[in-house]
């Protein structure tokens, strides 16, 4: 007994010992290369560089929206105080549409970290030149005009499910291609077979900087800097959408771990090359963290059942 | 010339020491396992795809060149000097090469090979460069209903046209169709025949099931085998250097091989293989000793290896330009290029033009290190030849596993190679072509988004789909492929089809 206490003493005293840095793993559900790969690996190079964690490794899980990575993650990283996982907003819409076993309830959110305003383009040559003309096309008949863009389901999906919607268009009948991502939808947007391209402004920038796309409006509460293009809100459509990605730690983790962790990604979102990485990236800063964001998330995931029932998506 | 400029700077990267050091290192391992008897250039590449993993995506690449024209050089070796062609399209080799091996002349018949090879992809690749900026901007103007047209026709080409029956080749095609709806539908997000199984949400990966069909399956079937007569590899006799007169007698065939290769590779449609059989004929026709031709002409291998490499890299003009694999070895590649979630077509030669162009210069670098690898390294190569079968199977099966779970680290997915695999021995025991079920399953999903985002844009009026006349013309050539080789079996020519079989495993 003497014996069991006092190794339990010598145990509590190593764990009390603050590791110097800690070490993380960090699922990407994602390919290489998307959002939330360059979102891992920026936090990858960030927490090194900076000293706030002594090793990540970053380990790619990709597929369906990344719920193939949360389950994953779920299933084998309980009460592991060193697991995280990257995921965001297109993943709270993956898990309703793949009625998928896990959800963001089963993990112990930490923060969001950045947001990406949607951009609505139409290709140069197009007749609509305003965001007023693709709502009174839109209006006329909604089947007339497609939408490409990611996923099914996605934000973009979700953000072309949004206008029409709020301009008093029935929203299954919004004519959605879906592509598996924004940049793979641009040749077909590019060469005229849809009417209109939406996703987030970074798969678009370099043609509307080109001059090939003319962007119409952008979905954020802001405009977006060196772009000519009002908000959504100022375009008379009562939308305000920004795609915005987080990072969670395992389930079953302590609440003195989850506040380890909270105060290094806390750390992480502070400083000075996390926001250099941003700004280079064109991310919006949009951290947020404990019992904040744990409400702004409950309150996100609701209205991204409502929208995707609208849509017709999820029964 | 603005294809100069990136082709420039895309060797400028191949270039680089690291880089170097990874063609390098691609070219000697495709060289290594493309020698091996049995395996032939899809196998390789499926098998080493797993290798190139943990690169980044540009070294990753060149890496994968310097495996995909390894692997071509190390098969003409093998039929060259063991008469048991890994692939088809070495068969032609195998007729004119292992009769020179035998009379003493291996050395000549490897050397008009390995610099024919040489020739012709060095042509046949900037040839590529030059014709990709013509083929992008053609693919841009192309929309759903044309894509789908085109792949409409690959999979007539690929299953139906060539092979001893049609209808084998259509069943092979549809089981990789059947195969391909598994996972998320894209247009709806909506799971289909997953069964529950998360592994199974994002579909069935080509590499396993590439690995499955052709190396499990080519094990069993090896295993299930009785063994025939010891199989005679011919020694390397004599110079390996070409006589005056053999440099005369190949340059001609190797210019006409590439002539013939290289526009039939870049054909968006299967059947790259027949360019071997043209250019054989070619030069029997052509010939000045036909007396030779059944009994080691140097011409007979000379031109069809020519041809064999052009029309490869002729195949890399619809893969990387389309997006549209046309072999099986296209097929794996275009697996490659996916799992860095890049996906080949008209828009990466715009959003990571430094990519592409880094792996058109490297197939250059890897083409200029095989013919200082392949010559003086024959004597090597050839040791690997002698490799006694129960070994050589039972290393590939570990290392098609190893690849299979290094790539995948899930229960689920063994059990899919292993249940692969004895499909694929069934495929193989009742001579059924393997390539359209690999092809069904990467073009079949492809295929089908093309098909409904065309009936999606046109509300679901289905005239969309020969609105153009593009797809009119695609969907002209698809009928005739279907139904030529139809009547000509009915004639009882259908000995020659049977020839062109694309079986590249």
């Amino acid at each position: 007994m003497l014996l069991r206490s006092l190794s339990g003493v010598v145990l509590a005293a190593v764990l009390a010992v603050p590791a110097l840095a800690a070490n993380y793993t960090l699922i990407a559900p994602a390919a290489p290369g998307g959002g939330w790969d360059q979102t891992a690996r920026t936090m990858q190079t960030v927490m090194q560089d900076e000293g706030i964690a002594g090793n990540v490794q970053v380990t790619n899980v990709p597929g369906a929206g990344g719920t193939i990575g949360l389950a994953q993650f779920v299933n084998q990283s309980k009460g592991n105080p060193e697991a995280l996982i990257v995921g965001g907003y297109v993943m709270l819409g993956a898990i309703l549409t793949n009625a998928s076993p896990v959800d963001l309830t089963m993990v112990t959110p930490i923060a969001r970290l950045t947001g990406e305003s949607e951009v609505i383009v139409v290709p140069a040559s197009s007749e609509i030149q305003t965001m007023a003309d693709l709502v009174t096309r839109l209006k006329a008949d909604p089947g007339a005009v497609s939408w490409a863009g990611g996923s099914a389901g996605g934000t973009d999906h979700i953000a072309a499910g949004l206008i029409a919607k709020a301009v008093g268009v029935d929203p299954t009948k919004v004519n959605y291609i879906a592509y598996s991502g924004g940049g793979e939808a641009l040749a077909a947007i590019l060469g005229n077979q849809v009417t209109v391209g939406v996703s987030g402004y970074g798969e678009f920038e370099s043609q509307i900087e080109a001059g090939t796309l003319r962007a119409l409006a952008v979905s954020g509460d802001a405009r977006i800097e060196g772009l000519d293009a009002p908000t959504l809100k100022e375009a008379g459509v009562d939308v305000s959408l920004e795609n915005w990605r987080m990072v969670a730690a395992a389930p079953g983790i302590t609440p003195e771990q989850e506040a380890a962790i909270t105060a290094d990604i806390t750390k992480m979102a502070q400083s000075e090359s996390w926001k250099k990485a941003l700004a280079d990236r064109g991310w919006i800063d949009r951290f947020q963290s404990g019992e904040e964001f744990r409400n702004q998330l409950a309150e996100d995931t609701t209205a991204t059942a409502t929208i995707l029932k609208a849509i017709g998506l999820v029964k | 010339m603005e294809t100069f400029g990136l082709l420039f700077h895309g060797l400028g990267l191949a270039l680089q020491p690291m880089n170097l050091l990874y063609a390098l290192i691609g070219v000697t391992l495709g060289t290594a396992v493309g020698v091996l008897p049995g395996i032939g250039p899809a196998l390789t590449v499926a098998l080493l795809l797993p290798v190139t993993y943990q690169l980044d995506p540009t070294g990753s690449l060149i890496m994968f060149a310097g495996i995909y024209y390894g692997g071509m050089y190390g098969g003409s070796t093998t039929s060259i000097l063991l008469n048991t062609p890994g692939e088809s399209a070495s068969i032609v080799t195998a007729l004119e090469g292992n009769k020179m091996a035998r009379k003493g002349r291996g050395g000549p018949a490897l050397a008009t090979a390995a610099i024919g090879s040489f020739v012709a992809g060095l042509i046949a690749t900037l040839g590529l460069a030059f014709i990709s900026p013509w083929m992008v901007k053609f693919a841009l103007s192309l929309g759903p209903a044309d894509y789908f047209a085109l792949m409409v026709l690959a999979f007539v080409t690929v299953s139906a046209a060539f092979g001893d029956s049609a209808l084998r080749g259509l069943t092979a095609l549809f089981l990789g169709l059947a195969l391909g709806l598994i996972g998320i539908d894209l247009q709806t997000g909506q799971a289909r025949l997953s069964f529950g199984i998360p592994d199974l949400l994002d579909g069935v990966e080509v590499t396993t099931l590439a690995v499955a069909l052709f190396a499990v399956g080519e094990a069993l079937k090896i295993a299930a085998t009785p063994p025939e007569g010891e199989e005679r590899i011919e020694p390397v006799k004599g110079s390996v250097w070409m006589t005056k007169q053999d440099w005369a007698r190949s340059w001609k065939p190797w210019l006409r091989g590439t002539a013939i290769g290289f526009p039939i590779g870049a054909m968006p449609a299967g059947g790259a293989e027949i360019g071997t059989f043209l250019s054989y004929s070619t030069e029997k026709a052509l010939t000045k000793h036909p007396e030779e031709f059944g009994n080691g002409a140097i011409e007979g291998v000379a031109g069809p290896e020519a041809a064999n490499n052009a029309s490869a890299a002729g195949t890399l003009v619809p893969l990387l330009t389309l997006g549209l694999p046309t072999s099986a070895t296209a097929a794996i590649m275009l697996a490659g290029f996916q799992q860095f979630g890049l996906q080949p077509g008209p828009l990466l030669f715009a959003t990571n033009a430094p990519l592409v162009w880094s792996l058109i210069a490297s197939l250059l670098v890897a083409n200029f290190m095989l013919i200082v690898l392949n010559l003086p390294l024959v004597g090597l190569w050839v040791r690997l030849l002698a490799i006694p079968k129960p070994w050589l199977y039972a290393g590939i099966l570990t290392f098609a596993t190893l690849g299979c779970i290094g790539a995948n680290p899930s229960p689920v997915e063994l059990a899919l190679l292993l249940a692969f695999g004895l499909l694929g021995y069934g495929l193989r025991r009742f001579s059924y072509p393997i390539a359209p079920v690999v092809v069904g399953l990467i073009l079949g999903p492809l295929a089908e988004q093309q098909l409904r985002r065309a009936l999606a844009i046109s509300q679901g009026d289905p005239s969309v789909l020969v609105h153009s006349p593009a797809a009119i013309i695609l969907y002209t050539i698809a009928a005739i492929a279907l139904l030529l080789p139809l009547i000509l079996r009915l004639r009882g020519k259908g000995a020659v089809l049977k020839a062109m079989q694309a079986d590249e495993d």
